[in-house]
């Protein structure tokens, strides 16, 4: 079977929780092997669209796609080894609170590596060290602050070096100089192991840097997709209001 | 029109408390199923045998010792209004056994680390680390519910023997040392009428009501939502359910194996 370009692909999903109706017939294609920045307002329903990729939320309508195949039909076990190909980082890190940080990030690897104890605790440290948490291992997640466990939580996501990686607002609370050390991080794994990430930022900047493909999430569908280039040139008025960060414009903003 | 409505009410209560059940009963069969399939994970079931167990050896104790030096006290002076002060050692022992150990632990228990799983689950609902472990490929019933449904059911009869055993001696202390009850007569009674038989049946039903209280603790907990408002509202519903269904099935069991 020849693998299609796009390694995720939404089709008309649309989702509603309650009377609410967050995602209306999106669609969006993710391309393999490339970095795509989900943009978009607050409460838009970006984590919603995450969380469809890869199963924790089913599509009222429409369809999920991984590798062409819809996700939908498949049984515990076959979505588990679906999920294998996984990293995600949390908006909230939902990192355990019982274990040390050390335990979270090993904990993948525990899971599903053949690691020995030597190799895992290699691996884990140099995870630590690439997110700036060298010599934190040992405290709980309740004892960090919120950059930190945030990071935390990214070190875990990419423990395993899955084929796709899920971040939702990687560098959202981080200082300016984590934030772009973040997305360097997220730019070399990407280029080195050539994955497929999925990146939802409210940093514009940050976005133009990694991004391979740039989508606009508004009203619940993908209203603009392309290149930072792209998405910059667009003579979409909804586009540029967002991304030129204007109170006034066709977006309602209050 | 008006004189229905206390009945559908009543009928939706009733469905709901079917509906509940089934989903219960749906969280017993997925754990039994996960029992079946490997990985098991005897750490976590070690660590929850200590939690539920060994932790609650305290109230255990206490509950015990009070419970059958109240209840000595109780029948002797019942059973001293006809002469028959020499079977308040049996009539504990036998009570303990049969009743009171079984289900008093349980409620203890239930109070105690039920509550305790409610929280803990609920907890990581809100807090998307049970979302965490479903992306993570680790099935959140074999990683949290296993783990303490199996420690329950094998703690919950031990934690009943040293509430029957306690128990007696908080018994034989009332009624030997400070109603005067002959100490050979007060062993002797109760070896004579307490079978063995009556204190594994009450083992039985301490392993049941350790099925649900732990069933019921991770079944709220799991279903949690709205916060720290929803976890604290997934913890009482928790102790009562639990307890409620303790009660309820201890009639039924009871009457089966009485
Ligand atoms: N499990 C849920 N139950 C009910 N409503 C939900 C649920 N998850 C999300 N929503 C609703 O869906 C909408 C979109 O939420 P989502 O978390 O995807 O926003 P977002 O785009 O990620 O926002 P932010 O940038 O602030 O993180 C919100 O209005 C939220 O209230
Ligand atoms: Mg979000």
């Amino acid at each position: 079977m020849t693998s299609p370009a796009a390694i995720i692909e939404l089709r008309e999903v649309h989702k509603s929780f309650g009377t609410q109706k967050v995602l209306d017939g999106l669609s969006l294609k993710v391309p393999r092997g490339q970095t795509t920045v989900i943009i978009g307002r607050s409460g838009g329903g970006k984590s919603v669209i995450l969380k469809h990729m890869i199963g924790l939320i089913k599509p009222d309508q429409g369809q999920v796609l991984v590798d062409g195949q819809d996700i939908r039909p498949l049984d515990d076990r076959e979505i588990n080894e679906l999920r294998k190909r996984f990293g995600m980082l949390f908006q909230d890190a939902a990192l355990f609170d019982s274990m040390t940080v050390f335990e979270n990030v090993a904990f993948p690897l525990r899971e599903h590596s053949r690691f020995n104890e030597k190799k895992i605790r290699e691996v884990v440290e140099e995870k630590l060290g690439l997110v700036g948490l060298t010599g934190h291992g040992e405290k709980m997640p309740s004892q960090l602050s919120g950059g930190m466990r945030k990071r935390a939580g990214l070190a875990r996501a990419i423990a395993l070096e899955p084929e796709i990686i899920l971040f939702d607002e990687p560098t959202t609370g981080l200082d300016p100089l984590m934030t772009d050390a973040i997305n360097r991080l997220i730019q070399n794994t990407q280029e080195k192991l050539g994955i497929t990430a999925v990146v939802i930022s409210h940093d514009l900047q940050g976005a133009y840097q990694v991004a391979h493909q740039i989508a606009m999430l508004y009203q619940g569908r993908i209203i603009a997709a392309g290149s930072p280039q792209e998405i910059r040139d667009s003579d979409d008025a909804v586009v540029q209001q967002f991304i030129h960060g204007r109170a006034e414009g066709p977006i309602e903003v209050l | 029109m008006t004189l229905t409505r206390p009945l559908e009410a009543m009928g939706r209560v009733v469905m709901h408390g079917l509906e509940q059940a089934g989903e219960i009963l749906l969280l017993l069969v997925q754990t039994v199923l996960w029992l079946m399939r490997p990985p098991w994970r005897m750490r976590l079931v070690f660590k929850q045998m200590e939690f539920v167990g060994i932790k609650s050896l305290n109230v255990t104790i206490l509950t015990g010792v009070f419970t059958g030096g109240v209840f000595a006290l109780q029948t002797y002076h019942g059973f001293a209004l006809f002469g028959a002060e020499s079977l308040v050692g049996s009539t504990v022992a036998l009570a303990l056994a049969r009743e009171l150990g079984p289900v008093l632990t349980s409620l203890m228990v239930t109070g105690r680390a039920g509550s305790a799983m409610a929280a803990e689950l609920g907890t990581m609902r809100v807090t998307e680390q049970i979302d965490a472990l479903y992306v993570m490929a680790v099935n959140p019933v074999q990683y949290l519910v296993l783990p303490r449904v199996v420690a329950s059911v094998i703690m919950l009869p031990l934690l009943t023997i040293v509430a029957d055993y306690v128990g007696i001696l908080g018994g034989y202390v009332v009624g030997v040392h400070l109603l005067g009850i002959n100490a050979g007569i007060f062993v002797a009674k109760i070896i004579e009428y307490v079978d063995p038989e009556d204190i594994m049946q009450g083992l039985i039903k301490a392993a049941i009501f350790g099925l649900i209280l732990s069933l019921v603790g991770c079944f709220k907990g799991f279903y949690a939502y709205g916060g720290a408002e929803g976890v604290g509202k997934a913890t009482t519903e928790a102790v009562v359910l639990a307890s409620v269904t303790i009660l309820a099935a201890d009639y039924i069991l009871t009457a089966l194996m009485f």
